[in-house]
């Protein structure tokens, strides 16, 4: 564990600082020509990249923490898209294309009236409701299956993986009514405000800040209770815990339902930023993504995920305009040279150095705060 | 024979495997507060007792009891280890991640749920028991490392402070000498003598120094295709003909 819990309080106060506080307030009121001046852009981008943080943490939960490398997160984190957008389309109103009460999807497919399973979300509390209902639903119930039928390992991550793209393929169908292909776009208001405006944007990327501020803090609380060991203790040798008398697969689904939601948090904060919301977030390739950011940024811990997210998702934003066809080796290379390199990721980068530079050339001392080497993961 | 509850009785149990009798026809009595040895040679049937008991298989024919009521064939290893047998395997299985005072953190006896362990704060007593059994196990200047750093000899004590933190009736002990130092060996031997009269043991061993130092002249069971073939102090069981044969012609087979 962390050895300076002060100096990890400092840290996160001066980063919340900075980015919830500084940063829009810049975005506000510095003039736009001022070198100190944050344009919208970037607000929104960086709005982004802390829902991904969100992501991120919530894939660390079950891969870092308790050993289960889930492939089915990015289901999770559209799903909160999904369920805050169908929200934000029925909030459209008249101001869509077929200026009409429905969706102009449903239009599109010749429904007259709205589907009953539409009507409660014209309600932004129901919306909000369900965003957190509708994965753990989903995730206590496929949990449950999965784990009583004791399904461990590279299984578990390929049943996770076939979850996802089923319902990828489910979403892509129009008869589905969540919009098919295209999904849900073109969003005007939320909670009465202009969802575009400069203003809206700048709200919502400090609710996103704040959201991962008190994600973070809670998992910090979570792994650090008797659920945390027992979940470490899960990752490292699940027979033993079975033995010390603990049910392990309620501790599991315990994680992966909590984990369920957390993604799903991050995937709403998304899609108010993004403005759009289809079927192909959820396919597996984007869970891979967000396993990538993990273990760039620090498997095992709750820093380095979001760091990962940051990093890699600054990177693909850079290297998708400047090298767009050398993007996906730059980021296969990245995730190979970290796992073979650094397996505790860039948050263990201050503590290798330390070790490098420090007392003896090769510590044998067995480094304190701990994230499992990769290569050990569950997948192998 | 007088009728006395027996904390461990095992009557005409029987146990194949593919047609191989691994347990037959075994009868076994431990009392309460003893310290037990069962010795035999490779493939008598000592693990598979163990598994028998601790719920891992379940007897073909025959009856386990524990505590003279409890049908330890009838129930799941989760229902068993409530019931208050400990088991040590005989590779030592450690949480290697946590430090020495979490692992016995999570043996402690108490609720195993999910939302306690949630709210689950050591009180002052509990933080008492930890100390004295890492006083007991030797490993008090341990305390906060990494049981994956600790030597093999130090992993088996620590294993064995498991059992104590759970506070079980039946501490069971898979060959604990295994792979040690002579040095380790002995200091087993005085951890596990320190514990008797407050725990009951079964500890199943191969190393006959070992097992001579374990048993000053308490009753050492040898087990034999299956049953037992012999009873009585370390001494007499080694003097014992049939003893004898057992091991010598096993070793003149080979």
């Amino acid at each position: 564990m962390n050895p300076h819990p002060k100096r990890e309080l400092l840290a996160a106060g001066a980063l919340a600082f900075l980015f919830l506080f500084l940063m829009p307030a810049l975005n506000a009121w510095a003039p736009e020509n001022s070198l100190l001046h944050v344009s919208n852009f970037t607000i929104n981008v960086w709005g982004k990249y802390l829902a991904y943080g969100i992501l991120a943490i919530s894939v660390d939960l079950l891969w870092g923490f308790t050993g289960l490398l889930s492939l089915g997160q990015s289901l999770f984190f559209a799903l909160g898209g999904y369920m805050l957008g169908m929200h934000l389309m029925l909030m459209i109103g008249k101001l869509g294309q077929y200026k009409s009460d429905l969706p102009d999807f449903l239009v599109f497919l010749g429904h007259t009236f709205l589907p009953a399973f539409w009507r409660p979300f014209s309600s932004f509390a129901f919306a909000a409701l369900m965003v957190l209902a509708v994965p753990a639903v989903i995730g206590k119930v496929f949990g449950f299956l999965a784990f009583r039928s004791r399904i461990k390992g590279v299984y578990f991550s390929i049943l996770t993986q076939a979850l996802t793209y089923g319902a990828s393929l489910m979403f892509f169908r129009n008869d589905m009514l969540m919009g098919g292909n295209n999904g849900f776009t073109d969003f005007k208001t939320l909670l009465g405000a202009d969802v575009r405006s400069a203003g809206t944007q700048r709200t919502l990327y400090i609710v996103t800040g704040v959201a991962l501020l008190c994600i973070y803090f809670g998992c910090r609380w979570l792994t650090r209770t008797k659920f945390g060991l027992i979940q470490r203790a899960i990752r490292d040798s699940e027979t033993r815990v079975l033995f010390s008398g603990y049910a392990a697969a309620n501790y599991k689904l315990f994680v992966f339902v909590v984990s369920a939601m957390i993604a799903a948090v991050g995937g709403a904060l998304y899609v108010t930023q993004v403005g759009i919301i289809n079927p192909s977030e959820m396919t597996p390739d984007k869970s891979l993504e967000a396993v990538v950011w993990v273990a760039v940024g620090g498997r095992g811990t709750l820093a380095g995920p979001i760091l990962g997210a940051i990093v890699v998702n600054a990177l693909k934003s850079w290297a998708t305009r400047a090298i767009p066809d050398l993007w996906l080796i730059l980021l296969g290379g990245t995730f190979l040279l970290i796992v073979l390199f650094l397996p505790g990721g860039l948050v263990s980068i201050p503590s290798q150095l330390r070790r490098l530079l420090g007392r003896r050339p090769k510590a044998e001392e067995p480094s304190t705060e701990g994230p499992a080497p990769i290569s050990k993961a569950s997948v192998s | 024979m007088t009728q006395k509850t027996f904390l461990l009785s095992a009557e005409g149990v029987n146990k194949s495997f593919d047609g191989f009798k691994a347990i037959n026809d075994l009868n076994f009595y431990v009392e309460k507060g003893e310290l037990r040895t069962v010795i035999g040679p490779n493939g008598a049937g000592k693990t598979t007792f163990l598994d028998l008991i601790t719920g891992r298989t379940k007897p073909d024919t025959g009856r386990i009891e524990f505590e003279g009521v409890h049908d330890l064939g009838a129930l799941t290893e989760h229902a068993i280890y409530r019931l208050g047998i400990g088991r040590k395997f005989q590779t030592p299985t450690v949480y290697s991640d946590h430090t020495v005072f979490e692992n016995l953190v999570l043996s402690l006896e108490g609720s195993r749920g999910v939302f306690a362990s949630l709210f689950f704060k050591l009180n002052p007593a509990q933080k008492d028991r930890i100390q004295e059994i890492l006083e007991t196990i030797n490993l008090a200047p341990h305390a906060q490392r990494k049981a994956g750093t600790l030597a093999h000899g130090q992993k088996q004590w620590l294993e064995i402070g498991m059992l104590l933190a759970q506070e079980a009736k039946l501490l069971l002990i898979d060959e604990p000498a295994a792979g040690m130092t002579d040095e380790e060996t002995a200091r087993t031997g005085e951890l596990l003598l320190s514990l008797v009269g407050k725990h009951t043991i079964l500890v199943i061993e191969h190393d006959m120094v070992f097992v001579r130092q374990i048993s000053q002249g308490r009753k050492v069971s040898v087990l034999h295709q299956g049953s037992v073939l012999c009873e009585g102090a370390a001494d007499v069981v080694q003097s014992d003909e049939r003893v004898i044969e057992v091991y010598l012609g096993r070793k003149h087979a080979r």
